[in-house]
């Protein structure tokens, strides 16, 4: 069964390891693809790896499954990087994302003023947003990965994203926000007005007029006072979306595509891939998690016809079921088939079902074996 | 269950789970066994991109509601049709009924729909199933299956409705907030169905959505349904006989069989003991999707 780069065996030089070299040549790696695929635990398992590698790696994860966060040390809401102990040369820290507060730092950040800060952040219409506003997980996680590359202490990055249907939440994160903060509606209200203006400000009036009626007037009382407060700090928000926009952009950051081989899984993360191409941005390589094995290279009409040969003996379940994988493996094949040949050069690599869920460090280790071949090295001097 | 009687006992079916356990195949799986049980169906998408056209060779579809599969045929069966109704779309059509002009809508380009949303959160959602209300009370189908917002986000969405019961005094939003609570409540108008994969971590998620949506929501939970087990296959637990070898078999073939039935033993044990851990948690029938996954001796079908 061939899953992953293997060592080389006949020692005529070292396996490829295109995800090592991945690791060694990027300071951010961002994980994207749909919900369910694995990304946490990818991320956290290339993070880990980095450490191996002797570097200082920090893995910002996003909705991590209770057992695997325990393992990891991240049990209480640790809104700062914790450290996270084993037998690697480098470092390696974990931090889960709060968004809420990563919010909250931003705009204690950027405010003329402890009393502006107060304001805002004490302001009930505030305190929707980031629970309300779809694109504001997506932007804080980008901001933590540029506060955190920033620090210089850590040579790797290595964010997960949210699960999301849509690749474009996530691309236009920051765009919406600025936007979304920059409000032209409360601008027109608050500006002098005169002729045209005038008009456009009566419109205004009407749709804020409705808008009390549905919602309720303290409700509109409430954003105006937040955008009120919020005033002259757009600039400063929108500059720093700028940066983390230049920073996703740049060549030190490498977007890595996780997935399944499921038809429906295939078909998002394509679309996810197209999306990022359509931003410029190149998915530098794919990791296809629960990959069914194959175990003969036979063709299915030969596997076919050998069970048919053996029907009425014990032996013909065996031979059906045989050849059952061998049609399972072919059409995850065909599934991946049009992903990959979006990909260009990238490296795909595969990681076969495991026999359990991965909610612990040895957990982890068992992935990264078939994902990198020092990892698969490490586990055969070391089998548990 | 005879999925007639399934299908009946509910006119909306809400499909909720984790991301990535396959609810929108099962939407569409549930759809087309209604269908084929004589109920004109309606498949409603709440997000940008399902794939559930695609399931019925079809184009992607939008507000408009579109036949993905025509009734009649020798089955007899009645049609499968669906339309997506975005969070954005409900709101707007909202403000519009009250109120709001042409000349108004322009400025809703600006985002202004975003600090609506935000301004009272849930309002899209409560918006969104009032629609779904609105369907349902107007006989547009016999039975309207909803794909829900993936996990997390189900349980706000349907939360919605008591949450804005609470903030919203008197007035056109309340309103919608006590209706939709009306049918959420009513078994006979309205189930849950709770997908999930054998694995341990979605049935973990699993369990905890459906205490919270029957102890937050008052819900009615339908029967759970299990994505992706692997079918029965008698005959794989022992080795086989000696003397039933005919000699021509050779070993290494004879070798990736006996692996390919371990590999496959192993799976099924471990999805029985996720199927186990589920039904000791949680006091509901579960029942095995109705599109099937890996392994068939069939070849596999794109179509549900």
């Amino acid at each position: 069964m061939s899953t992953g780069p293997t060592t080389d065996e006949s020692g005529t030089g070292p396996a490829p390891d295109p995800l090592g070299e991945l690791l060694d040549r990027h300071s951010v790696v961002v994980c994207t693809g749909s919900g369910g695929v694995g990304k946490t635990t990818t991320a956290a398992v290339l993070a880990m790896e980095a450490a191996h590698r002797g570097r200082r790696a920090c893995v910002v994860t996003i909705d991590p499954a209770r057992r695997l966060a325990d393992a990891m040390g991240l049990a209480g809401l640790t809104h700062t990087p914790t450290l996270v102990e084993g037998p690697w040369p480098g470092e390696l820290w974990a931090t889960m994302l709060d968004t809420k507060a990563t919010f909250d730092a931003l705009v204690a950040n950027h405010s003329a003023d402890p009393e502006q800060a107060e304001a805002i952040l004490g302001n009930r219409f505030y305190r929707n947003i980031s629970g309300s506003l779809s694109g504001t997980q997506e932007y804080m996680a980008m901001e933590k990965l540029y506060e955190l590359h920033a620090e210089e202490r850590f040579d790797l990055v290595v964010v997960d994203t949210p699960p999301t249907r849509n690749a474009l939440d996530f691309l236009e994160a920051p765009r919406r926000l600025t936007r979304f903060l920059d409000h032209r509606l409360y601008r027109i209200l608050v500006a002098p007005t005169r002729g045209l203006a005038k008009a456009v400000n009566l419109a205004a009036q009407t749709f804020l007029r409705t808008v009390s009626r549905v919602v309720g007037a303290e409700v509109v009382q409430d954003a105006i006072g937040f955008f009120a407060a919020f005033d002259g700090m757009e600039k400063g928000f929108r500059e720093r979306a700028a940066s983390v926009v230049e920073l996703l952009s740049d060549d030190t950051t490498a977007f890595v595509l996780v997935t399944a081989p499921r038809r429906d899984v295939v078909e998002e993360a394509t679309y996810f891939a197209d999306k990022l191409a359509d931003a410029d941005i190149a998915v530098r390589a794919l990791i296809v998690n629960r990959v069914h094995p194959r175990f003969s290279d036979d063709s299915l009409a030969v596997l076919r016809r050998r069970a048919e040969a053996l029907a009425g003996t014990s032996l013909e379940p065996f031979a059906r079921n045989l050849a059952d994988f061998s049609a399972v493996a072919a059409t995850e094949e065909a599934h991946l088939e049009g992903l990959t040949g979006r990909l260009g050069r990238a490296p795909v690599v595969r990681v076969p079902f495991l026999d359990s869920d991965i909610h612990d460090l040895a957990g982890l280790d068992r992935i990264a074996a078939h994902l990198f071949p020092d990892a698969a090295d490490r586990a055969s001097r070391d089998p548990r | 269950m005879d999925p007639a009687q399934f299908f009946a006992a509910s006119r909306v079916l809400i499909v909720a789970g984790k991301g990535g356990v396959g609810k929108s195949t099962v939407s569409a799986a549930m759809a087309r066994s209604a269908a084929r049980a004589g109920l004109s169906t309606l498949i409603v998408e709440l997000e940008g991109k399902s794939g559930i056209g695609s399931l019925f060779g079809r184009p992607p579809f939008g507000y408009e509601e579109v036949v993905l599969h025509p009734g009649g045929g020798p089955e007899a069966s009645a049609d499968v049709r669906a339309r997506m109704l975005t969070p954005d779309d409900a709101l707007v059509e909202y403000l519009e009924d009250h109120g709001l002009s042409r000349v108004t809508r322009r400025l809703m380009s600006g985002g202004a729909l975003d600090v609506v949303a935000t301004a009272a959160p849930g309002i899209r959602d409560i918006l969104v199933l009032g629609k779904v209300k609105q369907l349902e009370r107007g006989g547009a189908a016999d039975l309207i299956v909803l794909d829900a917002p993936a996990a997390g986000h189900a349980i706000s969405f349907l939360r919605s409705a008591s949450g804005l019961l609470d903030t919203a005094r008197a007035g056109p939003i309340h309103t919608q907030a006590a209706d939709v609570l009306e049918l959420l409540s009513d078994p006979d108008r309205c189930q849950v169905v709770l997908v999930t994969l054998p694995e341990e971590t979605p049935v973990n998620e699993l369990v905890d959505t459906a205490y919270s949506l029957e102890d937050e929501v008052g819900v009615s939970l339908g029967p759970v349904v299990v994505n992706g087990l692997y079918p029965a296959l008698p005959g794989l637990d022992t080795e086989p006989s000696a003397t039933d070898l005919p000699p021509s078999v050779p070993t290494a073939e004879l070798e990736a069989m006996v692996a390919a039935a371990a590999f496959r033993r192993e799976r099924t044990r471990l999805q029985t003991e996720q199927l186990d851990r589920l039904a000791s948690a949680l006091p509901l029938p579960s029942s095995r999707s109705p599109s099937s996954s890996p392994p068939t001796s069939a070849p596999p079908t794109s179509r549900p």
